[in-house]
């Protein structure tokens, strides 16, 4: 049960992503074709208040629910960061979106994304199983 | 009330998702990301002796069931709180879409390119098997991807994943000034 208030959040996420349109692939395309500033704002505005939201968590040192210290681990710079980077953009602009709308697609009806978040999912299988042989 | 019904602007939207950042870590220290549930269920599922998914996937199963519930907030957001309609984007964007073959702007997605009946074309096969395939290899590669690197990652100023944002912006600008055009045409 402690994992349903996750879901809960999750629900709002998946509202937020069809209210605004980000599933649509015609955002998408309007976003790399700099044809409209929608997806920046959203983007922009949601880096915006994420930064403000740690600085505040930070300063105050809030905990969580449980009352525990807040810990955001580091990412550390790997090349797999720029070449997986430039696979994932090639992707995104194809599918005309990332993990998230997808399910969030899948959800709105587009029954067929079922099979693109299969694919995605073998594509996570096959970097895991190539992992050590690529460059990093 | 009308104005849930109306597609919601980027400030409302924008910063709505930015609270998710604070929600899951204070909810319990959960760092919000996406493209980890993929792992995740090749963890659970397809595990196959590969180190890279041989981890305990159920002590981070608080994913799964946010995934599962963007999949519930997608149904009521589409079934409940919208009118169906076309999306309104850039008549440019719109113009140069038909020039390059795609009929269908009624939905979110063209149905000429993104259905059933088109899964077995060369053009379905590649914009919904090919790009999905990319999409989860390159994330796991990078890392992450818009959620975990841009959103995440930028919010909490770690420079590495300001690095892949740019790469997926990169990327996405090649595949869609150079190449998906052609794409469009198979």
């Amino acid at each position: 049960m402690k994992n349903i208030k996750f879901l809960i959040v999750g629900m709002l996420f998946g509202i937020i992503l069809v209210k605004s349109q980000v599933i649509s692939w015609f955002r998408i395309q309007e976003m790399f074709r700099l044809q409209a500033f929608h997806m920046y704002g959203v983007i922009g505005s949601a880096i915006v208040v994420g930064i403000v939201s740690i600085l505040l968590i930070k300063r105050f040192q809030l905990k969580t629910i449980h009352d525990e210290p807040i810990v955001i681990p580091d990412k550390k710079f790997h090349w797999g960061n720029v070449y997986g980077g430039l696979i994932f953009g090639l992707g995104w602009a194809i599918t005309g979106a990332c993990p998230g709308p997808l399910f969030a697609q899948i959800g709105s009806g587009f029954s067929v994304i079922i099979i693109t978040l299969l694919s995605a999912i073998g594509g996570t299988w096959v970097y895991g199983l190539l992992k050590e042989k690529l460059p990093h | 009330m009308n104005i849930i019904f109306q597609p919601w602007p980027w400030y409302i939207a924008g910063p709505l998702i930015g609270l998710i950042v604070p929600a899951l870590l204070l909810l319990g220290n959960k760092t919000f990301g996406i493209s980890s549930t993929l792992r995740q269920v090749c963890a659970a599922c397809i595990p196959a002796n590969i180190s890279f998914f041989n981890y305990d996937w159920k002590k981070e199963s608080w994913n799964l069931f946010f995934v599962l519930g963007v999949i519930i907030g997608g149904f009521i957001a589409t079934y409940f709180l919208s009118v169906p309609g076309q999306v309104s984007i850039n008549p440019a964007t719109a113009a140069l879409l038909k020039q390059e073959g795609v009929k269908d702007f009624s939905g979110l997605l063209p149905q000429d390119v993104f259905s059933f009946s088109q899964l077995f074309t060369l053009r379905g096969f590649v914009f919904m098997i090919a790009g999905g395939f990319l999409v989860g290899f390159g994330t796991r590669y990078a890392g992450g991807c818009t959620s975990g690197h841009a959103i995440m990652g930028i919010s909490s100023l770690q420079w590495p994943s300001l690095v892949a944002t740019c790469c997926f912006m990169v990327g996405g600008f090649i595949m869609t000034w150079f190449i998906l055009p052609y794409l469009l045409q198979l």
